[in-house]
């Protein structure tokens, strides 16, 4: 019974798991190489040119994703390591209060959060409207339907999974070994560039796992910010599943789009030298 | 240690002075630290002067709280004095970063770079510095030998024993050859053996490198056991500054009677004063001979004598001894000595050691009327 106890424990989450991880995805995976359409039904055929086919045709929507995914990325590192620093090391006895304004937004539905930026940012929008009325911008400056508008977007949303992680990492630091540096000749940017940073690389890492695998794969920030140009990847999937019921197609454009984050996030931790991904993103 | 010592100067960036016999390696004068807490004022260092010579151990010694570590951060730079200054071989360092000052710290929880191996660690402030990195090479391998961690250079400081990160920790600050060593209560998180053993060994590297100590520590064992001189901290200010025997045996105030080892703390008016001496009497039967100081007669004197100082008899002593009767109360076996509890008539409890020798006579009971005797000597007069 004892040792038995350890995987009782797993038994109810690995259970969840498989019934509803494991298992669609192999339906999915089948549905994948399947043939057919919705009126007729899908016979399995194990055709593996719907991958090729629905890369070809979608290559520029994912291409643009990962570049969406990339610059949304180094933008929240950029926005998001101050701020975590500044709570980690200056937030004193108000770090639980900062913490909680930074995931104040998640109290509020992602896509009512979205769509209130349409309302902002529209021609004729709260922002727009009063700068266009005293000249400032011409009358043609939209933001909306602009890469610009999907990428700060994705950055508004996915920002509190890099601040978190970050902050964590930071938090970790004990305060006597920046001191040490400093002790040890290094002047504020040499404590910071050699100890601060090196150490907070783990609470980086794990955030950008949080922030890139979404925001490459959103569809909402596309679909409400964006125009015809701004198509991602998540959109085509759900285009095609939805709207087209072509579900061969989207399913191989998931597994396709699953398969490129994986090899990407295997390479990135290969490069950073981190052996782990998964211990790496625990930290 | 030759080679170590000639690093100095290729190492112009932190702040340096030439080196003068006279010219004390740390001095404070009126050195004061207020916080703002909670909207009050909080001197957490009250003026401290005090002045540490080159190739000093120097302990700052006290009970926590008592200013101890915030003075050697005024020391270190991580502090500035609101006022006052401070003074490193002669230069006013006041208010210079400590990246700039030519002292190195020993932390508390040894504060190593848990992203390094050892021999970054060691290397850090000599790369820093700029120094070519055949030297750093070379002076890094010395001081791992110096603190027996050769062969451990790869090894990342959470793969350590205690011991083992507390020398790395020493080997970092001493490899940049520091006008002074600052070391924060480094020993505080070792066991007990280890801790003996760490403090033969840190006396021995002191003595090899030629390096002044500044030693912190609320272990006054450890302050007696390693320090050339031993300044005495309580509430901010510096209680008694002296040698360890002469602090041990001479208490300065009641506090450092009290706080180093066990001190009986006894009071008398003056009787007779004549010659250098003072016969004290009090509440209880029997006297105190006080000698030295002026006292005149009619004046109020407290005076401490050391447990061990003190002889137990059932007949009351003869010749020029102090001697004072009282009850036992309690009989503690030690071991290598009895420590006794002797209740006097006004109430004031006595602690009295007796060594267990094998002919030792002065045994006493629970409950026994008994005299305590000792030298005019060992009363020391304590300052009000």
């Amino acid at each position: 019974m004892k040792r038995l106890a350890p995987y009782l424990l797993i038994l109810p989450g690995g259970l969840w798991l498989l019934i509803f991880l494991v298992v669609p995805m192999v339906f999915m995976a089948s549905v994948s190489t399947q043939e057919g359409d919705i009126i007729n039904g899908f016979v399995q055929t194990f055709d593996f040119s719907v991958y090729g086919d629905a890369l070809t045709r979608y290559q520029t929507q994912f291409l643009r994703s990962v570049g969406y995914g990339l610059v949304g990325t180094v933008v929240s590192i950029a926005m998001a390591y101050p701020v975590a620093y500044w709570i980690a090391f200056r937030g004193g006895s108000r770090k639980s209060t900062y913490l909680l304004l930074v995931l104040l937004p998640f109290f509020v539905s992602f896509v009512l959060r979205t769509v209130s930026w349409k309302f902002l940012l529209a021609d004729d929008g709260l922002l727009l409207s009063p700068l266009k009325s005293m000249g400032l911008v011409a009358q043609d400056f939209h933001v909306l339907q602009t890469t610009v508008a999907v990428i700060g977007g994705l950055v508004y949303n996915y920002l509190p999974f890099m601040i978190l992680p970050i902050y964590v990492a930071l938090e970790r630091i004990d305060p006597r070994v920046v001191e040490a540096a400093q002790d040890l000749y290094a002047a504020r940017s040499q404590a910071f560039t050699k100890v601060v940073l090196p150490l907070s690389l783990p609470g980086v890492f794990a955030g950008v796992l949080m922030t890139f695998v979404p925001m490459t794969a959103d569809y909402v920030n596309a679909g409400i910010l964006g125009g015809p140009s701004n198509t991602m990847i998540g959109n085509i999937i759900q285009t095609e599943y939805l709207v087209n019921t072509d579900y061969p197609t989207a399913a191989a454009l998931s597994f396709t789009l699953m398969a490129v984050m994986l090899v990407g996030i295997f390479a990135y931790a290969r490069a950073l030298g981190t052996e782990n991904v998964l211990e790496a993103a625990a930290r | 240690m030759t080679e170590i010592q000639a690093g100095s100067a290729e190492e112009g960036a932190a702040v340096a002075a030439p080196s003068s016999p006279r010219v004390p390696a740390i001095e404070l004068s009126g050195v004061v630290k207020e916080y703002l807490a909670q909207g009050e004022v909080v001197q957490a260092v009250k003026g401290v002067t005090l002045s540490i010579a080159g190739g000093e151990f120097f302990s700052l010694l006290g009970p926590s709280g008592c200013g101890k570590t915030t003075t050697m951060r005024m020391i270190a730079g991580f502090e500035d004095p609101s006022r006052g200054t401070v003074r490193l071989h002669g230069q006013d360092v006041t208010g210079v970063p400590p990246n700039r000052r030519d002292v190195n710290m020993v932390f508390q929880s040894y504060a190593l770079f848990p992203h390094m191996n050892v021999w970054e660690n060691v290397a850090f402030g000599l790369r820093r510095r700029k120094v070519a990195e055949a030297d750093i090479r070379r002076r890094v391998g010395e001081m791992l030998e110096i603190v027996d961690l050769t062969g451990r250079e790869k090894r990342r400081p959470r793969e350590m024993s205690g011991g083992q990160q507390q020398r790395v920790a020493l080997a970092r600050a001493l490899v940049n050859n520091p006008r002074a060593l600052l070391l924060d209560e480094p020993l505080g998180a070792l066991d007990l053996k280890l801790r003996q053993a760490m403090q033969i060994e840190l006396k021995r590297i002191q003595r090899e490198v030629g390096i002044t100590f500044v030693y912190v520590t609320h272990d006054q064992s450890e302050a007696l056991t390693m320090s050339d001189r031993i300044a005495v901290m309580n509430d901010g200010l510096v209680e008694q500054l002296a040698a360890p025997r002469e602090i041990y045996e001479r208490p300065a105030t009641a506090f450092v009677a009290g706080f180093i080892g066990t001190s009986n703390l006894l009071d008398g008016t003056v009787e007779e004063s004549t010659g250098g001496r003072a016969v004290l009497r009090a509440g209880y039967e029997g006297r105190i001979l006080v000698e030295g100081g002026t006292h005149a007669v009619g004046d109020h004197v407290a005076v401490t004598v050391r447990p061990e100082k003190i002889t137990i008899s059932a007949e009351e002593p003869e010749g020029d001894v102090s001697a004072v009767r009282g009850t036992v109360s309690e009989v503690v076996y030690l071991g290598l000595y009895n420590s006794y509890a002797v209740r006097l008539a006004d109430g004031a409890e006595i602690t009295v050691f007796q060594q267990n020798a094998l002919d030792s006579t002065s045994t006493a009971e629970r409950g026994e009327a008994v005299w305590l005797s000792w030298q005019p000597r060992h009363s020391y007069v304590i300052g009000s």
